[in-house]
């Protein structure tokens, strides 16, 4: 077990250190000329010079790296060159603002969707299987900016029930659903899709499996094989997939707070990324792809703690 | 073994995968989903080639006495901001996306299959390299490196498809190197070997034709990504161009008239609805009956 988790942690800091040097080279090469970039057309040659070494832009690749690096760890993540803040509460404050909107879009989804998941299982290849396999996958296909579009109009347009742009909520109630629901909603399809589908696929192994056959020939309550034998076994996999999934949304998240105008990472990536502001945009993709690490760790953790035989075959 | 003998063995592995060919074709039209996929995903094939005969209108031509009016028997989509008609401009807007999609899903595909069978058949320490590379590369959302090399590189239609491409090519190696990894110790490798053929010779002409199934099943599968991520990219306004009828771009630009011009954006959607849940239908059965 030890040994399985060692081996793992070591992994995912390879995969990490493997990361920032991607983000560090996609950010710090792509761009061209920064300093001209900054200053703009009018800018004499002497004065984007001077910008590039006061930013550090004349050292070697290798050396930026590590700068970059040494000073991320210690939470000096640099300043913005577009609005002129420091990039550290910058980039926690719209990332905290998606961990609102992405939180509240999963309590609310993922038990609904493991709920039908298992629903669709139970009835394994009939019509209301059919029904909700088909139409997760469905909601797995569209694009969020498809059903953002479809969401907006409907909620914002044809009924005038929530803002069309939406901000981070005071901490009550009403504000909450107010600003979050419509946002979350293109979030809750992609979720429901990706759930119920792995919840209806683990379900129906484990219902074939013949630990199950067994539980049923001993003559166990079927709510109790259910819940002991087929659930514990069926919603492991779940489990992983809301985990990585949790990392993944955030992709999606870039397109929702566009259209909804919602201050989370996202919007910041995408403003960064279009306005050439490249210690932003270190920053928040790497947070980003850390966070899609960390917590995907988690779920293979997770996964060995649940499983023995994951436990035990190492 | 004598010569006849290899090209009598050949010849019946050839035949026994025409005859799986042949059951796999006439399950696939028996699934009613992908019946139903199949059929939209050809209209939309075909309209995307054929749109300049299909419309009713020239989909550029502007027309500002005409603007932002709603469905009528002249537009029956109505028209958008400029005064052009919406019906033609859906119609001929497959077009970009079904250019860009499959031609980055055969970029990922071929990518990914060399990656995959050159690193799951050698393993070591090639393989450990760059098996870590790509989990690296996985954990980025597809969607943020894409805006990330886009907004910084500038695009166009071919840095579209080949950046697509290249994003598909470690997910696609991963799935390749599974099943590559069961193949090689498989004793038709081990007998191709004692036959003193060359390693590429094996991993071309031996294992390749025995991972063509997951292959397959990938390609639907990044197909409906592909179209995804494509359309994507045109909303966030770095995919395709203005103006351009695609529906991405048409449904970004329509957007500030959702209030009161909806039908500008609606449509486009409902098109894009209809193309992404059909390949992923065909997909979904491709699947299915592929795995039994």
């Amino acid at each position: 077990m030890l040994s399985y988790l060692s081996k793992r942690l070591l992994l995912a800091l390879v995969t990490l250190v493997l990361v920032s040097f991607i983000v560090f080279l996609a950010s710090d090469v792509l761009p061209g000329d920064v300093g001209r970039t900054i200053l703009g057309n009018f800018a004499t040659q002497a004065q984007v010079h001077a910008l590039d070494v006061k930013l550090g832009l004349d050292h070697p690749l290798l050396d930026r790296y590590w700068i970059w690096v040494s000073h991320f760890v210690r939470g000096d993540w640099g300043t913005s060159y577009t609005l002129q803040v420091p990039v550290f509460g910058l980039v926690m404050r719209h990332f905290l603002n998606s961990l609102i909107l992405g939180a509240f879009a999963l309590v609310l989804i993922v038990p609904v969707s493991i709920a039908f998941g298992v629903l669709a299982a139970t009835h394994h290849d009939r019509p209301i299987d059919k029904a909700i396999s088909v139409t997760g996958m469905s909601m797995l296909a569209l694009p969020e900016f498809v059903t953002g579009i479809v969401v907006l109009v409907l909620f914002s347009i044809v009924v005038h029930w929530f803002p069309v742009s939406s901000s981070v909520p005071v901490f009550s109630l009403p504000s909450i659903v107010r600003n979050l629901f419509l946002p979350a909603l293109p979030e809750m399809v992609l979720i429901f899709g990706y759930v119920s589908r792995m919840a209806r696929a683990g379900t129906v192994e484990a219902l074939n499996a013949g630990y199950t056959r067994t539980a049923v020939l001993k003559g166990l309550p079927r709510h109790r094989i259910m819940l002991r034998h087929v659930l514990r076994n069926s919603l492991l996999p779940t489990i992983t997939v809301v985990a990585v999934q949790a990392g993944y949304l955030v992709g999606s998240l870039i397109v929702v707070e566009t259209i909804f105008n919602y201050p989370g990472i996202g919007n910041l990536i995408y403003t960064a990324a279009t306005n050439h502001d490249q210690p932003v945009l270190q920053a928040a993709v790497f947070l980003v792809a850390l966070v899609y690490t960390v917590t995907n760790l988690m779920a293979d953790m997770l996964y060995a703690v649940f499983n023995p035989r994951v436990r035990l075959a190492s | 073994m004598s010569a006849v003998g290899l090209e009598a063995t050949r010849a019946a592995r050839l035949d026994s995968r025409r005859a799986r060919a042949r059951a796999v074709l006439g399950q696939l039209v028996r699934s009613a989903s992908f019946d139903v996929g199949a059929i939209i995903v050809v209209f939309w094939v075909v309209d995307a080639i054929f749109w300049h005969v299909m419309v009713p209108q020239d989909p550029q031509a502007l027309n500002p006495l005409a603007a932002l009016q709603g469905p009528t028997a002249a537009h029956w989509f109505g028209t958008d901001w400029l005064g052009r008609d919406v019906f033609s401009r859906t119609l001929a807007g497959a077009t970009s996306v079904l250019e860009i999609a499959p031609l980055a899903t055969l970029l990922g595909i071929a990518g990914g299959t060399i990656v995959g069978l050159v690193t799951g058949y050698y393993g070591g320490a090639v393989d450990a390299l760059v098996m870590r590379l790509v989990d690296a590369f996985l954990a980025f959302p597809l969607v943020i490196i894409a805006v990330l090399v886009l907004a910084l590189l500038g695009t166009s239609e071919i840095t579209v498809i080949v950046l697509i491409g290249v994003i598909f090519t470690p997910v696609v190696s991963r799935t390749v190197r599974s099943v590559v990894l069961v193949e090689r110790d498989k004793e038709y490798v081990a007998s191709a070997r004692l036959r003193g053929e060359g390693d590429w010779y094996i991993m071309t002409a031996e294992i390749l034709p025995n991972v063509t199934t997951p292959i397959i099943v990938e390609s639907t599968v990044r197909l409906g990504y592909a179209i995804f991520t494509a359309a994507t990219l045109s909303f966030l306004s770095l995919g395709i161009q203005q103006p351009s009828p695609d529906w991405g771009l048409t449904i970004s630009l329509g957007r500030q008239y959702l209030q009161i011009a909806p039908w500008i954006v609606l449509f486009p959607a409902i098109a894009l609805a209809t193309l992404v849940v059909a390949v992923n239908l065909v997909a979904d059965s491709v699947q299915q009956v592929m795995a039994r």
